[in-house]
């Protein structure tokens, strides 16, 4: 792997060019929670039926 | 802005320290355990005054005491000693510059503004909301500003870890994909990342409540985003020290991981599963759904359980396969019984590893598990569990990786070399002492956060704790006295390492040599070549799987007992 940091990465596989990109995990490590744990517990709590 | 290229190259490990990087290393870390000494203090107050024998502080004092602990210990002692973590694993391993270090000086004057006039408002005694301040309790203004300041200046400080990354890519200082030591500090910067934004969420319309602007806060919706802050919070320590373990191996064993890619993927799961678990704070919480609570706290925070196991199963593997490389070849447990027991930064390294397994990360499932969490709620279970995470797993790991990181970094020697040597065994089993004992308490029904459970001066409340509760605390009271000798000795050692240790001349190692040579390919080959051949740590894990498995069923036992039928 490291003779290949020349900007052709053609044969770098999928999941390490994940991992070796900082800034996409952090959109998916901000988005996720974001989504499934705020987004969705805020949807539950707004939609409790007001008595 | 003028950019500070100066650096040296350690005699010791041959690392580039630049020295833009290097001061604020030690600023952070020296912060950070003035702080641990502070709140560890206050730890003690609790803790005798929860010994029902001793009892020593009065109400109001108290719950002002416990509040100041938590804050202290958990936010202030934890995060500046991981700010200097990231900085470390970008500049130094990375071996470039630091970017915008005057921000990353901004971040620290904030941080330390906002810890110092955080106790100043807690101790003057209107503000004694405990950590998780829930509304309505409300505290000073000052004292929800104090920890947004606080919170700001560590967003920048992982903003400027991110943007050193940035500065190593564009001027070629490493090749490939980066260390997973700094693959390791990524995960834990993303979840600050999602920590301190969550944080700014809650806490600054709380502080436009308290200041009037606002009229009114959702006591429900306050809860679950405190907590998307709170519980993330310790998946930064989690993320952190779990690197840490890896820096150590690697440090003084010379140890390759057995597969970067397992150990690379397991931080990934980290990113995506491990913040959700926030859950389980709000398991009894009316108004959020079953399928809400049971997606996260369980299919989720599951897979996040099962990256943990990785890494509590890779990081002794990688340290068997090398010791077994290096000639501790003979029998299962050869390999452990020859590490370096007296060398706190192995000895530190290694209680955290087995007690944040088996003592906290046990527990913790059987606290998330939805029926069984009900059994311990709100009790004093809930302390025993996170002191044997973050004191014990994280807060160790830390001391570990500080005895051989602050010499290195201040070019002195330890001193006390002989208190060193045993003060990772007196914390160690004084924590697990703590541990134990508030489980003990909380599986006998005795709440957390309560100043007296014999209810002197309340009139009506006649409810009796058994008398083992009592002994329970007691015992918990003595484990404490033990765990703040231990906790004050580390940071007496430290400081005293800084002020008065042995100074080196600029090219003069340390008397002892402080890191192994990596082992290399030839020598794994000649142990057979296999990175599977780790039998010793197999059994371990075994040993584990069959506590872990016992203990959730006895608690499902326990909970079939608790309302009889007929
Ligand atoms: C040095 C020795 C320490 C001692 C003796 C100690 C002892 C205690 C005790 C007895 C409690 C009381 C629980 C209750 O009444 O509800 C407590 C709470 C707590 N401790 Fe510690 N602890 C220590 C270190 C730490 C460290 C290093 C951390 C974090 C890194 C920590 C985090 C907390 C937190 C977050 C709470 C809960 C506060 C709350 O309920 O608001 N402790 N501790
Ligand atoms: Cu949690």
């Amino acid at each position: 792997m490291s003779d290949q940091d020349q900007g052709d990465d053609g044969d770098i596989p999928m999941m390490q060019k994940l991992l070796d990109n900082p800034f996409l995990l952090l959109f998916i490590g901000v988005a996720s929670p974001a989504v499934l744990y705020l987004g969705w517990g805020l949807m539950e709590i707004v939609t409790i039926p007001a008595r | 802005m003028m950019v500070n290229n100066s650096f040296r190259t350690c005699p010791d490990t041959g690392l580039k320290f630049f020295s833009s990087a290097e001061n604020l290393i030690k600023a952070n870390a020296v912060a950070g355990v003035v702080f641990l000494l502070i709140g560890g203090m206050f730890g003690l107050l609790v803790g005798l005054t929860r010994w029902q024998a001793v009892h020593l502080l009065g109400a109001e004092d108290f719950y002002m005491v416990l509040t100041a602990h938590g804050l202290n210990v958990l936010i202030f002692w934890m995060i500046f000693f991981e700010i200097a973590i990231l900085y470390f694993c970008s500049s130094v391993l990375l071996g470039c510059r630091l970017a915008t270090p005057r921000w990353a000086w901004v971040g620290f004057g904030l941080m330390v503004i906002g810890a110092v006039m955080n106790n100043v408002i807690v101790l003057q005694g209107n503000s004694s909301v405990m950590m998780t301040s829930y509304v309505p309790l409300e505290a000073h203004p000052l004292f929800y500003l104090s920890l947004i300041l606080f919170a700001v200046g560590a967003l920048i400080g992982s903003f400027v870890f991110f943007g050193t990354l940035v500065v190593a890519k564009a001027e070629k200082t490493y090749e490939g994909s980066v260390p997973l030591v700094t693959f390791g500090a990524i995960t834990a910067a993303i979840i600050a990342v999602f920590t301190i934004v969550s944080g700014a969420i809650v806490l600054i319309p709380t502080l436009l409540w308290s200041v009037g602007l606002v009229g009114e806060i959702d006591v429900l919706a306050y809860r679950m985003i405190w907590w998307a802050f709170g519980h993330s919070s310790q998946q930064i320590n989690v993320a952190a020290h779990v690197s840490v373990w890896y820096a150590i191996i690697a440090i003084l064993f010379g140890a390759k991981p057995l597969s970067e890619k397992v150990s690379r993927t397991a931080f990934l799961m980290y990113i995506l599963f491990l913040q959700l678990a926030s859950v389980h704070h709000l398991l009894v919480d009316p108004g959020l759904s079953s399928n809400f609570k049971m997606f996260n706290t369980s299919y989720a925070m599951y897979l996040a359980v099962m990256a943990s196991m990785v890494h509590g199963l890779t990081v002794p593997g990688s340290m068997e396969a090398a010791q077994r490389a290096r000639g501790h070849n003979a029998g299962l447990f050869t390999w452990l019984r020859k590490a370096p027991w007296g060398n706190p930064a192995f000895s530190g390294m290694f209680i955290s590893l087995v007690g944040f397994g088996f003592l906290g990360g046990i527990t913790g499932v059987v606290m998330g598990a939805e029926q069984i969490n009900i059994l311990i709620h709100n009790t004093l279970y809930v302390p025993g569990h996170f002191h044997a995470t973050v004191v014990l797993g994280s807060t160790l790991a830390f001391m570990a990786l500080a005895y051989w990181l602050v010499p290195v970094l201040f070019r002195r020697e330890l001193i006390w070399k002989g208190l060193a040597k045993w003060q990772p065994y007196v914390f160690g089993l004084g924590m697990t002492g703590v541990s134990l004992f508030l489980m003990g308490a909380g599986t006998l029904g005795v709440p957390r956060r309560h100043w007296d459970i014999g209810f002197a001066g309340t009139g009506g409340i006649t409810h009796e704790f058994p008398a083992a509760a009592y002994t329970m605390l007691a015992l918990n009271g003595m484990s404490v006295i033990l765990a703040v000798a231990g906790g004050a000795a580390f940071c007496l050692i430290m400081v005293g390492t800084i002020l008065f240790g042995k100074k080196l001349g600029n090219d003069e190692p340390m008397a002892e040599p402080c890191i192994v040579a990596p082992v290399t390919d030839e020598e794994y080959a000649a142990n057979g070549g296999s990175a599977f051949a780790i039998p010793g740590t197999i059994v371990l894990a075994l040993v584990f799987f069959v506590s872990f498995a016992l203990y959730y069923f006895i608690n499902w036992k326990y909970l079939a007992e608790t309302w009889g039928i007929g």
